[in-house]
């Protein structure tokens, strides 16, 4: 362990269950969630895109709601159920949210994609979105520049009439 | 015949990005990977005097801090650290001397064993400075600039046409404004990013997100005066870039340096705080005057653009070309000015000069039409052109004029009252109002390489990039309707710099470059197919030429007598072959004949809160005509972005710098207000019919810029439609309207 007159790094144990699969990790004590997820389980498709809690790229669900994963510490969950984008393909079919960003281009570089889904999940499970102006509302956390929002509200709505 | 070309196909990487499995530029592993962590400079202009790293290398698991005092060689001369789309000057040297040009310049870069400790430790670099004066404000040095040089870009037309200052002065009604755009961030949701795999025996491969594979890699190749083989560079998934990518940045060159340091694998991700380092969209004063007839007629136009650039570059862009060509005008000046600032150099980003110079020449087109007392789509029809004004010549194709009669009908513009102020719905008012857009539509020389298996699988490849415009889709349609393969037997490879030839992704030119050359290549595929399948013996296709046989279905058939045919299986196993490859580059020929432009006409609509001053963007026509569309879905998602980023343009987006300290104030998403789903509304894309067979064989021109052109005057013109007040300073942010 560090002994730095500067450094406040100390290692910890976290259990997580990422996916259904249960993680027993020891982890820098400043490692965000995000971080782990990316650096350590290589599951690379939940996305660094701010590190500030203000795009919401990382966004994945935890005990089913929507998080934003740079601002959580890992060892901060520890016992928490997470679901990654990795984890909503069910026996290899996509989830339906999935084929609606598909079906609908609802995004181009790929790169807030993750979130997107991972949050829209979360948003239809919270059920207060009806409208498409609440979609928007309750998905503007979640940045695209690419500006795919109409084609991402339009594949949300798929998503919920499908639920 | 299945054709994939003009259809609506989802994109063909879509299961890759929807479920987490495409891979960015920070996202790819090796054995034994170190973590490095960039120090930015904190002062603008100066020198390094000491930069004490002491406290950094105590923290355990840093491996090593390198400063221009203490990193691996470097070349010594300005061209090792060109690039292709480097502009005239002398080009910034990551790491290389104690000298500051910019506010957070990369000064050191820390390596550690993990990610957390090398970010930890680069908090702990103290570095002393001795701070020269800086300045970085576009106002206090709009006197002090430089003409831009007579150059080879032609980016500003090189003489006036007529005698302006005459027809001014004559003109029944004139118009005399000055515009002003902001420093915008492409703001990119990837971070830039290296990986560096240390392949051992001094090979590296190089994950970077760029726009231009093969650019970084002679690139790298320059900086560390290394032979071409010994670095790759591999890019197949990139998170957006919209001209940021075009030059390689300097985290390619910390990550190289960091990992010939440590002689290990390395990353190196830039905080988004660092992204505003990068280019960006400079920050531009234009100034328009308009003359006319009392009918509306153009009579003059003057554009007089400054722009800022760096000390070290010139950067600057066709701002304001696009008033030389697009309206009828027998009188026209310009003049183009930079100003040397100490900032890094500004770069391309979504249509550069055009998203500039267009807002300024489409707002005081609207403001002359407010004088003229005429409807401003009435001014366009007045003073259409079929003809490019600059040179005289015709177009390729030009339907700017259905662009305008469809857009408006699909918006109800015939329903506007012309007054400001007159249009409410409730407490908003609402304002309506127009633009034209205008953008190149340019051919590169490309090399694609076809691989057709007896199986009838296909591979076409290339070294160029997808940054989310959908060029693995198009690749693999085109390709497929070539071979006549079903689109699940076509695979696309791109982003890898041992692909055949591709100049940098970028000026909307690689949708048109790279279907022309799979084309082109596909061509030879089917001579070599035809040659086969004519050497059995009484083959139905004896005497066929290759124009007069056709690829459909897994077969070579005959155009005259489609039941003539031999199946690409039996070709190549009769003529002993496995795999056909070929690879045949393009040269596009650029006469002087024709002009090559897109067009677009938008129609926005804006509701302004009358007590607090924020707008909303409630509608968007976007009429865009653009030739040949590939694929109706990726294309029209193009334009929806595009439309979504000049809504940005128009209300959001502006990087504030404290001149103070020449230092950018908002470098975080909070603060550097990009649109979000909420800002977004309905946004209807047309594409009219611009039928071709000039411009290239497949008459495609690309759509990666046409559509953010002119989307914020258009918001602009509403917005004074709307408040009857004109606010002629990007962003219109509601202190504006309120002032």
């Amino acid at each position: 362990m560090s002994t730095s007159e500067h450094s406040t790094a100390q290692r910890l144990a976290v259990r997580l269950t990422v996916n259904g699969i249960l993680h027993e990790l020891t982890v820098d004590s400043r490692a965000s969630l995000l971080d782990v997820l990316r650096e350590h389980l290589d599951l690379t498709g939940t996305k660094k895109g701010c590190d500030h809690g203000q795009c919401g790229a990382c966004t994945v669900l935890i005990d089913g709601r929507r998080v934003n994963s740079c601002l959580t510490l890992a060892v901060m969950r520890d016992g928490a159920q997470i679901t990654t984008i990795e984890g909503l393909a069910q026996n290899g079919e996509l989830h339906p949210l999935q084929q609606a960003f598909i079906d609908h281009d609802a995004f181009q570089c790929g790169y807030c994609t993750s979130g997107q889904i991972c949050s829209a999940v979360g948003l239809i499970a919270e059920g207060k979105a009806r409208t498409a102006d609440e979609i928007r509302e309750l998905m503007s956390g979640n940045i695209c520049r690419c500006g795919a929002y109409p084609n991402i509200v339009a594949a949300i709505q798929q998503a919920m009439r499908q639920s | 015949m299945a054709s994939y070309i003009g259809t609506a196909t989802s994109r063909v990487d879509g299961h890759a990005k929807v479920t987490g499995a495409a891979k960015y530029a920070a996202e790819f592993d090796a054995p034994d990977l170190v973590h490095a962590s960039v120090v930015s400079s904190t002062i603008t202009h100066g020198r390094i005097v000491h930069i004490d790293t002491s406290a950094a290398l105590r923290v355990p698991g840093v491996i090593e801090v390198l400063t221009h005092e203490h990193r691996p060689h470097m070349a010594d001369n300005d061209a090792g650290y060109h690039d292709d789309v480097a502009p005239d000057g002398t080009p910034f040297r990551p790491l290389y001397d104690d000298k500051v040009r910019f506010n957070g310049q990369p000064i050191a870069v820390v390596i550690a064993e993990e990610s957390e400790t090398a970010r930890f430790a680069a908090s702990l670099v103290r570095v002393e400075y001795a701070q020269e004066a800086h300045a970085t404000d576009l106002e206090r040095e709009r006197d002090n600039t430089v003409a831009l040089a007579d150059d080879t870009f032609s980016l500003t037309p090189s003489k006036p046409r007529g005698n302006a200052e005459k027809a001014l002065a004559a003109a029944a009604v004139r118009h005399d404004a000055e515009y002003r755009i902001a420093i915008e961030h492409h703001n990119p949701m990837e971070p830039y990013a290296s990986t560096v795999i240390w392949q051992g025996g001094g090979k590296l491969t190089v994950h970077d997100k760029t726009q231009g594979v093969q650019n970084v890699q002679r690139y790298l190749c320059g900086v560390f005066e290394m032979p071409s083989d010994d670095i790759r560079v591999v890019s197949p998934f990139v998170g957006g870039a919209f001209g940021s990518g075009l030059r390689p940045q300097y985290n390619a060159v910390l990550a190289v340096l960091a990992a010939l340091a440590v002689q290990r694998s390395v990353r190196l991700v830039l905080t988004r705080a660092q992204m505003y380092s990068l280019g960006y969209r400079p920050e531009s004063i234009e100034r328009v005057t308009l003359g006319a007839d009392a009918d509306g007629t153009l009579s003059a136009i003057t554009h007089e653009a400054i722009a800022m650039t760096s000390r070290f570059e010139e950067f600057a862009r066709k701002d304001t070309i696009w008033s030389g060509m697009l309206y009828t005008c027998p009188n026209t000046r310009y003049a183009h000015r930079l100003a040397p600032l100490d900032v890094n150099t500004p770069c391309d980003m979504r249509a550069p000069g055009a998203a500039t110079g267009v807002y300024a020449l489409e707002c005081a087109m609207d403001e002359l039409a407010v004088a003229l007392g005429l409807d401003p789509l009435e001014l366009r029809y007045r003073n259409y052109s079929d003809r490019d004004q600059l040179t005289g010549a015709p177009f390729t194709s030009k339907a700017l004029r259905e662009c305008y009669r469809r857009g408006a009908a699909a918006f109800g513009w015939e329903q506007r009252n012309p007054q400001p102020r007159t249009m409410r719905d409730g407490s908003e008012l609402v304002g309506w109002g127009m633009a034209t857009g205008i953008w190149e539509a340019l051919d590169v020389s490309m090399a694609a390489r076809v691989v057709l298996t007896a199986n009838g699988h296909a591979e076409v490849s290339c070294a160029t990039s997808d940054i989310g415009t959908g060029t693995y889709t198009i690749m693999s349609q085109v390709a497929a309707d070539m071979l006549g393969l079903p689109l699940e037997n076509v695979s696309a490879r791109l982003g890898d710099s041992t692909l055949s030839h591709s100049p940098v992704e970028g000026g909307s030119w690689i949708a048109s470059s790279v279907s022309n050359a799979i084309a082109a290549t596909c061509a030879e595929v089917r001579a070599e197919l035809l040659r086969l399948a004519q050497a059995i013996p009484g083959s139905p296709l004896a005497g066929a030429g290759p124009e007069g046989v056709v690829l459909a279905q897994g077969q070579i058939v005959s155009k005259a007598d489609t039941r003539r045919g031999v199946t690409i299986a039996d070709a190549m196993r009769l003529g002993g072959v496995d795999r056909i490859e070929r690879e045949k580059t393009t040269d596009p020929r650029h006469d002087e004949s024709h002009a090559r432009n897109t067009h677009s006409a938008i129609f926005a609509e804006v509701k302004v809160d009358e007590q607090l001053g924020v707008v909303r963007v409630t509608r968007v026509v976007s009429a865009a005509a653009a030739g040949r569309i590939l694929n109706t879905k990726t294309a029209r998602s193009q334009i929806l972005g595009s439309v979504v980023m000049g809504i940005g343009m128009a209300l959001h987006e502006e990087t504030v710098v404290d001149h103070r300290f020449g230092r950018i104030m908002n470098a975080n998403f909070a603060e550097y207000h990009v649109p979000v789903n909420a800002d977004v509304h309905d946004i209807e894309v047309i594409f009219v019919d611009e039928p071709d067979s000039i411009i290239n064989p497949l008459g495609i021109k690309g759509i990666g810029e046409i559509g953010i052109v002119g989307v914020a005057a258009a918001i602009a013109n509403a917005v004074y439609h709307a408040t009857g007040k004109r606010v002629r300073n990007l962003p219109i942010t509601l202190d504006k309207l309120q002032g």
